[in-house]
């Protein structure tokens, strides 16, 4: 009898702390909210600065928000299940690891409406879904251009975490932006395989650093980490990206490549709230919309006068003088 | 010419004894643990908690080799639990190294929120306050060895002399014939009056011990800072190192050297546009090790009694 009741008293404690992680507010008539992927609500990263958007949101457009964290790539679908009966009027999924749990979902609930960060889903896109995609090689151009100014000994680098199109946005983009800037210039280019191999990414910008590179730009989550950690330690350059990532060395990190997820789901909900939810479209956010840009923290160690041919590259980017290049082809045909 | 394939060498060499580090520690917890008959697949979990130990001690208090220490005994703690679930209760092994494993994530991120206003990562530690590197700017700049032990840490070294120790430890002192008897055959060693139990505890909290110097060989030395996904499958690949170095710390380290060094290998013909999709490359530390180990190695057998919970009436 007295397991039986220990029994029924953990079970429904392991129900309540389901129920538990996550904070669903109810207020105004309009509610938005969203998933976190595995790295959860603080992660300094996507999931933080997407959270960060719907806070604005909440204040400026007094809507009611939400988020629901996930902990492992089975709780998406749940997750979603949850807010759907909550109510909302928009689901957010952050991150390509839940475009097919989206798709899905939007498919079975065809009178909800859903979007997604970072997926594309093309002329697929179900009507009830918008996807957000960043032009990536945009902010990845400027910090090139900054790269090809500042380098001393002609030679920078590139590591890349794995070798798919988004991260061959980032690449190219930077290359552009160097040879721009410095036609003589020499780019190393690695791939890691990886995004969480801290180690493998040192190894990879020791390597570039001894082929006597001195700034390394990183497109690769954790191992990145280990690429700023070799210019700390070789006393060299390294670019950051996604967000600014100037604090894990702030002597070292010149500049970082931002994507403004925050300044996307913002976006999005005032045109939800407008009433013109570009349903069924794919929405690309790139300088011109406020999406993408440099780290603020840029001007600690770039020139100012570098940091001003930036700002009019900038510029020429928006009024689309300048196509960035973001494949192999169109970089190619940039270089003639 | 002749310069470039030096400093390439040089360089390869350079990124094993990095690589291989925090893999070292971590195996020869596995060595200590498996020689006395309990499996430890925890490795992973424990690794993890010494990792986010070590940054995290490393960040507030300043002090390298406090932040070291601690980081073994956040390990040490986990190996307790490991011990009170396999050795006092007689739970199955593997199932408490998983679970291990997922408690190791657990409190590390839980922890992390606390202490980080919230954060998964921790702070980055600034160079000064990171474990030393004894060699640094000792030899001539673009020298040979200058390549290789510049920016190599104290945690390297480290793990060389634990190696030396454990191998001592376990073949040259009366202690270490001991645990490895409990491993063979625990009745044996327990007629004869040693204490099982006490030898098992000793070995497993030993094992989380080394497996939290591993990880904070990892958030002190190779990076600064501590994320979640900073330890993913270090604790596995130690693991493996340590079956594949048929249970013996000597073996154990030239596994992890041979996998740091295969990866070294890696990253260097990645540099080259080859014709060749860079995955395959990636894959390159994989394959070697599996070659060695079918070609190479022979058979290896475990210690008899790995994985068998003892009780005094067993029969076996």
């Amino acid at each position: 009898m007295f397991k039986k009741i220990i029994a029924i008293f953990v079970i429904v404690l392991f129900v309540m702390s389901i129920f538990s992680c996550g904070q669903v507010k109810k207020e105004s008539s309009i509610k938005i909210a969203m998933v976190t992927d595995v790295g959860g609500i603080n992660d300094q990263s996507f999931n933080q600065s997407a959270w960060e958007g719907l806070k604005r949101a909440e204040k400026e457009l007094s809507i009611g928000v939400g988020y629901l964290e996930s902990s492992q790539d089975a709780d998406y679908a749940p997750n979603m299940e949850t807010l759907l009966d909550a109510g909302n009027d928009l689901i957010w999924g952050i991150g390509f690891k839940m475009g097919d749990t989206i798709k899905e979902k939007a498919m079975a609930n065809p009178d909800q409406q859903y979007a997604i960060i970072d997926y594309a889903y093309g002329d697929e896109t179900p009507i009830n879904v918008v996807g957000v995609v960043f032009k990536e090689q945009e902010p990845s151009f400027l910090v090139g251009y900054i790269a090809g100014k500042m380098t001393k000994a002609n030679k920078v680098g590139f590591v890349g975490g794995m070798k798919f199109p988004l991260i061959e946005k980032f690449e190219y983009g930077f290359k552009a932006g160097v040879k721009l800037a410095n036609p003589d210039a020499e780019i190393f280019s690695q791939y890691a395989d990886s995004f969480t191999d801290a180690a493998k990414g040192k190894a990879i910008a020791n390597q570039m650093y001894e082929n006597g590179a001195d700034i390394v730009y990183h497109a690769a989550g954790g191992v990145g980490d280990g690429v700023i950690e070799a210019a700390k330690e070789q006393d060299k350059f390294a670019i950051g990206v996604d967000r600014d990532q100037n604090s894990l060395a702030p002597e070292h990190v010149i500049t970082s490549a931002m994507k403004r997820v925050d300044n996307a789901i913002f976006n999005v909900a005032q045109l939800l709230v407008k009433g013109e939810f570009p349903g069924g479209t794919t929405v690309v956010y790139g300088l011109k919309e406020g999406g993408v840009g440099i780290a603020p923290t840029s001007y600690k160690l770039v020139p100012a006068d570098i940091l001003e041919e930036v700002a009019e590259l900038k510029a020429k980017v928006i009024s689309g003088e300048i196509v960035v290049p973001y494949t192999p082809d169109t970089y190619a045909e940039w270089l003639k | 010419m002749m310069e470039t394939i030096f400093s390439n060498f040089a360089l390869i060499i350079g990124t094993t004894l990095m690589y291989s580090t925090p893999l070292i520690y971590t195996s020869l917890g596995g060595v200590l643990a498996e020689n006395s008959g309990v499996i430890n697949i925890g490795l992973e979990g424990m690794m993890i908690i010494g990792a986010f130990a070590g940054a995290t001690l490393g960040y507030f208090v300043g002090n390298p080799w406090i932040a070291f220490i601690g980081a073994g005994v956040a390990g040490g703690i986990y190996g307790l639990l490991h011990a009170v679930a396999c050795v006092s209760f007689g739970a199955n092994q593997v199932v408490s190294g998983i679970a291990i494993n997922f408690l190791g994530i657990g409190v590390a991120l839980f922890l992390s929120r606390m202490f980080f206003e919230g954060a998964t990562m921790t702070k980055s530690i600034p160079l000064d306050f990171k474990m030393p590197r004894p060699l640094n700017g000792v030899f001539p700049d673009g020298s040979f060895l200058n390549i290789i032990l510049d920016n190599q840490y104290a945690t390297v070294y480290v793990a060389l002399i634990f190696v030396l120790l454990i191998w001592f430890f376990l073949y040259k002192t009366k202690y270490g014939l001991r645990l490895r008897s409990v491993g063979e055959h625990p009745t044996a060693a327990d007629t004869l009056g040693i204490n099982v139990i006490r030898i098992r505890y000793f070995a497993v909290i030993m094992s989380g011990v080394m497996a939290g110097f591993g990880g904070a060989a990892m958030s002190l030395a190779i990076v600064s800072n501590f994320r979640p996904t900073l330890i993913s499958g270090h604790g596995f690949i130690a693991l493996a190192a340590m079956i594949f170095g048929k249970w013996k710390p000597q073996g154990a380290l030239l596994a992890c050297l041979l996998f740091g060094g295969s990866q070294g290998l890696a990253v260097f013909l990645g540099q080259f546009n080859f014709e060749i999709s860079s995955q395959l490359i990636s894959m390159l530390p994989y394959v070697i090790t599996i070659v060695v180990l079918i070609g190479f190695v022979g058979k290896s057998a475990a210690p008899a009694a790995d994985g068998i919970p003892y009780e005094k009436e067993h029969k076996y």
